[in-house]
């Protein structure tokens, strides 16, 4: 209620010029001035008391299916090609930056923090701190919000933050036992001891231990879940499959018209310069129709094809203060707005984030539907974009599990992920958050719209949404 | 309701354990069956239902006066009629099978039914019947799919297994079995003959003597199941309707597969399917399994249970290679079903299958509050053993013990118990985990004024009950309530110390808390109502069956098993060996043999209580000598806790010796015996008699509510031979002027030891008398 009354007030008042506004920015007394500012058309989401937090720059290596041409690389090298593609496109002093922040998922042991890894090799300040954050698929999300925050608390003013996933390698380990007895090893003092130790030995003993693919809580696998929620919307199978071929021909045309333009050429140590991402497949719906489910056997339906695939990449983005980005000089993209973050069952609501995220982070902003002219929403699956689509149409799902009176509405599709998404781009667990921000980015200038929403589910049961709004040209 | 018996079934049944304890096994477990009065037959259909889909028929069942399916009159002929309507119809090519109940398929045939039979015949006439249908569904011409989401059970599983093809939901509430020979029954509608055929002798062998519940995901590795489907989340509909509906898509689905010959109703055999089929084929390899199974069920039931010997001989005589065009040895089946549903064993089981049911039921009402917060003092077997079955239902439970030791010795009891479960995948480690965080262990008082209940387990000394009760009086809130645990001090000797009485009640555990069912509240005259209603609503939620019983020495259960105890004490006086005593004993029904019972009890707590008891009943309680036991402790023989009493007990070993030294002990105290009353036959109605005499004489002195709860307490609670019923159904079938008369016979050798009370008397000389009608 307080949010409407507020939204109203906003509507109301005069309209100042945006020049103004910008003096207003740079006064922190005259914050009152700042809650007048509107645009042309729509209300700006500026807020007294709240510093505007901008993205200068979002760039990102192409992502490529992993065990191709990334195959020998480490993770921080995938992510120090992506900072050093953020330095050459903002031509950023290499100690101008507060602090580095990176989300991953799979963690390479050797560089758990690779965040810090990555900024050196890419040349960095050694001055620099940086800290790496784990959030599954929305890690580089949280390293944007975590940046935000310490902007927002005045700690920082210029920020980079990222993702990045490397599927090609990931850290496979001894079994238990047999790092029990390796770890013993190391402490035996006598011959003798070392000897029953590696006596000690079986064959069972080394059986490897793979990095968990299903969920710690519930034992099971995205993939099986995601089949679940969509059989729990009767998704069908030609839903998905449309969906997935949707996004892939969205993708083609993007990339072949020069729109994904947040990704930099990487010169691969000894292969060939990568500039495009490898995912992108157009097919038929023959053709996808012919796929058996990789989850639920036989009557599933979520198959590779409408499924996001394992994916190598890294992303990187620069935010900073609106005055901290003008004083250098810089043109913002966009400003970052309301974010949240939400949880739900792990088990039977485990992709539903968006569902979640959506209705609270519009709240919070004072928007509905209807304003949000880009949408931007992680694709999982086709069947779990699908199932959010259901759910956020569904008034029995709002008032019987969302405490709301009525149902979340559902983005319109021409408005939805229009330069393709995570089924066909690819998507590197850590590196996704900052690839969906920069789009939004990217797709407001592009579409001269003003708001922006991204969306996303996470493993845990986890989701969160942020409103962006393009920086006025 | 029925899957809550069934988890607690399956909790207590190891896969490892010998296929054939069905005796011991009733003694932790339920059953799934329901009963309903017969509705009249109406001319509208209301319990089976289809619709056709395309080309196939959706035929539904939901029995609109119960929470569950069975196979009643009425059912089967609704099915008759539908199935013959899908047959006659051109546009269907084949049929699904579902019912429109979540937690419940079918959940076996109607018992009141069986029971309202009249003679052997009526009920092979009625068991014909139900495999006539089956078999015209077998031999359907149009394939039909057994959908099961819930309970699939006796004469549903037998439903299930005449269709073509099963899909099954992986709910927790999906379990298979044949649960008959817990109810002295055979799976008397086509089970014998296809159980075999479809899983091969020994799985057929261990579903239908064990009557386990089978888990979906078990049943498809047994071939028992064809296709499994997850439960769904909430979607556009409740967890639960969507479930159903998508079961029935993915059977449908499958019904359209088989007509189409995509999906094969033959499965490829594996190779070792295929050398075991060929090992089966031979007579003699056959004969062979049969005798061993036979001797494996002699040597657990004693022979005192004819459903599982009929079991094996009904089967054996079906898969004999004569079976399929021999009609007469097929008819032999259903006459076998007719006969065993009129034995006695049969009665007593299924009475105790209803005793149960209603000491599951809450007769005291709502409480007023519920007990959210559940406090135990002493984290020993008991106090542990009570936090385990509380901890996982969603109640926070505080352990309380005074030393460091003995608390970390409760905790990692509850830990274990539920790890247990975890390693057997009842339950994941995140879920154990999670139940865990409802433990709070403490050495002192601190946040007892939320508990809503306090459940004291400490040492059996009425000076340190009334030291914990003051104690706790003085941090709880007013409404909380104190319960003792306690198996033989006076809930009102107890209360003498309570500030506010009618808060004092008795919760009487068994031990091991989580595997035994019985729970016995003791109330006294100043309990008030609602303190009862809320250690009863406890006591389901921890999944016991209960017996609510007035307040008295002993209580019930205690004082009928201390003259037994005192009896058993002399016959080992008397010369006989304890191996032996255990063999009279479990050869007359009981589950574990008196001296055995003596060590899982406690020698000291039978001393203790003996003592107890004996001062305040008197000469009647006597019999063997009480220092016998005393001596016993002094030596530190306490039981099997302490590794030694009657016998030795080993770590890691299953085997148990006599404890040698006993011999000098039962030497010293050695009573010569009388020839007259010592034959194998008078030892054990020795034992028996003065255990029902006690009985009889609770109920006749008011501390029972009536002789159901006295059954089911025996049974549940002190393992009475459940072939038997329990002691008022033993007095009702046995003859009570029988019993008598024993009775007489000893009491002219032991004296007022045998003395068979006025109630007893009562019944024996006017033979009309029943305990049960």
């Amino acid at each position: 209620m307080a949010a409407m009354m507020l939204n109203a007030m906003r509507r109301c008042s005069l309209r100042p010029s945006w020049a103004m506004r910008f003096g207003a920015c740079s006064l922190s007394t005259t914050t009152q001035l700042q809650a007048q500012v509107q645009t042309k058309s729509k209300k700006t989401l500026a807020r007294p008391g709240v510093k505007n937090i901008v993205l200068v720059e979002g760039v990102r290596t192409p992502f490529l299916l992993s065990g191709t041409t990334y195959a020998d690389l480490m993770p921080h090298d995938l992510a120090r090609a992506a900072l050093q593609g953020l330095l050459n496109r903002t031509n950023l002093p290499k100690d101008a930056v507060d602090y580095i922040i990176y989300g991953t998922v799979i963690q390479e042991v050797k560089t758990s923090n690779v965040a810090r890894e990555a900024a050196l090799g890419a040349g960095f300040s050694d001055k620099i701190p940086a800290h790496t954050v784990t959030m599954a698929c929305i890690s580089s999300n949280q390293a944007m919000t975590t940046g935000a925050g310490l902007i927002a608390a005045g700690q920082c003013d210029a920020i980079v933050a990222g993702g990045v996933e490397f599927m090609s390698d990931v850290p496979i380990r001894h079994s238990r036992k047999m790092r029990k007895t390796m770890l013993s090893l190391s402490r035996a003092k006598t011959l003798g001891q070392r000897l029953g130790l590696i006596g000690s030995i079986r064959l069972a003993h080394l059986t490897p231990e793979l990095p968990a693919v299903a969920e710690f809580s519930t034992a099971e696998t995205m993939g099986h879940s995601a089949d679940r929620l969509a059989a729990a919307f009767g998704v069908s199978r030609l839903e998905q499959d449309e969906f997935a071929l949707r996004s892939h021909t969205l993708a083609k045309k993007a990339q072949d018209d020069g729109l994904l333009q947040d990704v930099i050429s990487f010169k691969v140590p000894g292969r060939d310069i990568v500039s495009k991402d490898n995912g992108i497949r157009p097919s038929s719906m023959e053709q996808l129709k012919k796929l058996k489910p990789a989850f639920i056997k036989p009557h599933g339906t979520v198959t590779a094809a409408n499924s996001s695939f394992l994916t190598d990449g890294a992303s990187a983005v620069l935010i900073m203060s609106e005055e901290k980005a003008l004083a250098m000089g810089y043109k913002p993209k966009a400003y970052l707005r309301d974010f949240v973050y939400v949880s739900q069952d792990p088990k039977d609501q485990l992709l539903l984030g968006p569902t979640y995220g959506t209705p609270k982070a519009l709240e919070r902003a004072g928007l509905s539907m209807s304003d949000i002219d880009v949408f931007e929403f992680h694709e999982a699956f086709a069947g779990q974009i699908m199932a959010n689509l259901k759910a956020m149409d569904s008034d029995w799902f709002a008032q019987t599990y969302m405490g709301r009176k009525t149902k979340v509405g559902t983005p319109p599709i021409e408005k939805f992920n229009l330069w393709g998404g995570s089924l066909s781009l690819g998507h590197p667990f850590g590196a996704t958050g900052c690839r969906l921000v920069t789009t939004v980015a990217h797709r407001l200038q592009k579409e001269g719209g003003q708001y922006g929403l991204v969306a996303a589910c996470a493993a845990g049961g986890q989701g969160h949404a942020m409103v962006i709004e393009a920086y006025p040209q | 309701m029925c899957c809550r018996f069934g988890d607690l079934y399956k909790e207590c049944c190891d896969d490892d354990c010998n296929y054939v304890s069905f005796a011991l096994i009733f003694l932790f477990t339920g059953n799934n069956f329901r009963t309903f009065s017969m509705a009249p037959a109406l001319l509208a259909r209301t319990h089976v239902n289809y619709e056709v889909k395309g080309d196939v028929a959706v035929v539904r069942i939901n029995d609109p006066s119960s929470k569950v399916n069975t196979l009643s009159v009425q059912m089967q002929r609704e099915m008759t009629e539908v199935m013959n309507e899908v047959w006659a119809n051109n546009a269907v090519q084949s049929a699904v099978l579902i019912s429109s109940k979540p937690g419940c398929f079918i959940a076996g045939a109607d018992i009141n039914m069986i029971q309202a039979c009249n003679s052997p015949e009526e009920v092979t006439t009625l068991s014909q019947e139900g495999q006539k249908m089956f078999e015209r569904i077998e031999n359907s011409p149009k394939p039909v799919v057994a959908a099961i989401n819930g309970s699939c059970l006796g004469g549903g599983l037998e439903f299930a297994i005449a269709c073509q093809y099963r899909v099954a939901t992986k709910s927790k509430k999906t379990v298979l079995g044949t649960p008959e020979v817990m109810l002295g029954l055979l799976p008397g509608a086509g089970g014998t003959q296809r159980l075999p055929k479809m899983l091969g002798l020994p799985s057929a062998f261990d579903m239908m003597l064990t009557g386990r519940n089978i888990r979906a995901d078990k049943a498809k590795k047994m071939g028992l199941v064809d296709q499994l489907v997850d439960p769904l989340g909430p979607g556009l509909k409740s967890p639960e309707e969507r479930t159903i509906d998508y079961l029935e898509e993915v059977a449908i689905e499958c019904a359209r597969g088989i007509v189409s010959k995509k999906i094969p109703l033959r499965k490829e055999k594996g190779r070792m399917q295929k050398i075991q089929d060929h090992i089966m084929s031979y007579g003699f390899v056959r004969n062979q399994i049969y005798k061993t199974v036979h001797g494996k069920v002699m040597k657990q039931s004693k022979g005192l249970y004819p459903a599982p010997l009929k079991i094996i001989e009904v089967i054996s005589i079906c898969n004999s290679s004569l079976c399929e065009a021999n009609v007469t040895h097929f008819h032999g089946c259903f006459q076998n079903f007719g006969e065993l549903a009129k034995t006695s064993e049969s009665a007593a089981l299924i009475g105790l299958y209803h005793g149960q049911v209603a000491c599951k039921k809450n007769r005291f009402g709502t409480p007023q509050k519920e007990v959210k917060t559940l406090a135990i003092l002493g984290a020993g077997l008991m106090g542990a053993g009570i936090a385990q079955v509380t901890v996982d239902k969603g109640v926070h439970t505080v352990l309380k013990d005074t030393a460091v030791a003995g608390l970390a010795r409760g905790e990692q009891q509850v830990y274990k118990g539920l790890n247990d479960k975890t390693r057997k995948k009842n339950i994941t480690s995140f879920q154990r985990d999670s139940i865990l965080s409802n433990l709070t262990g403490q050495l002192d008082y601190r946040g007892f004024e939320n508990a809503d209940m306090v459940i004291e387990a400490v040492f059996e000394d009425i000076n340190i009950k009334h030291a914990v009760l003051k104690e706790v009086e003085a941090v709880v809130s007013p409404h909380c309530i104190f319960a003792s645990n306690t198996s033989a001090l006076p809930i009102k000797d107890i209360a003498a110390a309570s500030k506010r009485p009618d808060k004092v009640i008795g919760m009487h555990y068994f031990s091991p808390v989580d595997k035994m069912q019985l729970l016995e509240i003791i109330s006294t005259d100043q309990t008030s109502k609602d303190t009862i209603a809320s250690a009863v609503a406890v006591g389901l939620k921890q999944g016991k069956v209960i017996i609510v019983v007035g307040d008295g020495p002993g209580f019930y259960t205690t004082r009928c098993l201390a003259p037994m105890l005192a009896e058993a004490v002399r016959v080992l006086q008397e010369g006989v060996d304890p191996k032996k005593l255990d063999g009279l004993t479990t050869s007359f029904g009981f589950p574990v043999g008196a001296a055995t019972l003596a060590d899982e009890v406690g020698i000291d707590v039978a001393a203790h209580v003996a003592e107890d008891l004996g001062k305040a009943f008197g000469s009647r309680f006597g019999g063997g000598n009480v220092e016998v036991l005393k001596t016993m402790v002094d030596l530190g023989f306490k039981g099997r806790k302490s590794g030694k009493g009657c016998y030795v007990y080993q770590p890691g070993l299953k085997t148990k010796e006599v404890n040698p030294d006993i011999g000098d002990i039962l030497e010293k105290y050695r009573i010569t015996p009388n020839p007259a009353v010592s034959s194998d036959s008078d030892v054990q109605y020795r034992l028996v008699s003065r255990f029902v005499n006690e009985a009889v004489m609770c109920l006749q002195e008011g501390i029972l509510n009536g002789p159901l709860e006295g059954d089911i307490g025996a049974v549940f609670g002190l393992g009475f031979p459940p072939c038997l019923g329990g002691p008022f159904r033993f007095v009702d079938s046995f003859g009570a002027d029988k019993l008598v008369e024993k009775m007489r016979r000893f009491e002219a050798v032991y004296g007022n030891h045998f003395t068979p009370c006025q109630l007893l008397l009562d019944h024996a000389n006017d033979s009309s008398k029943k305990f049960h009608k």
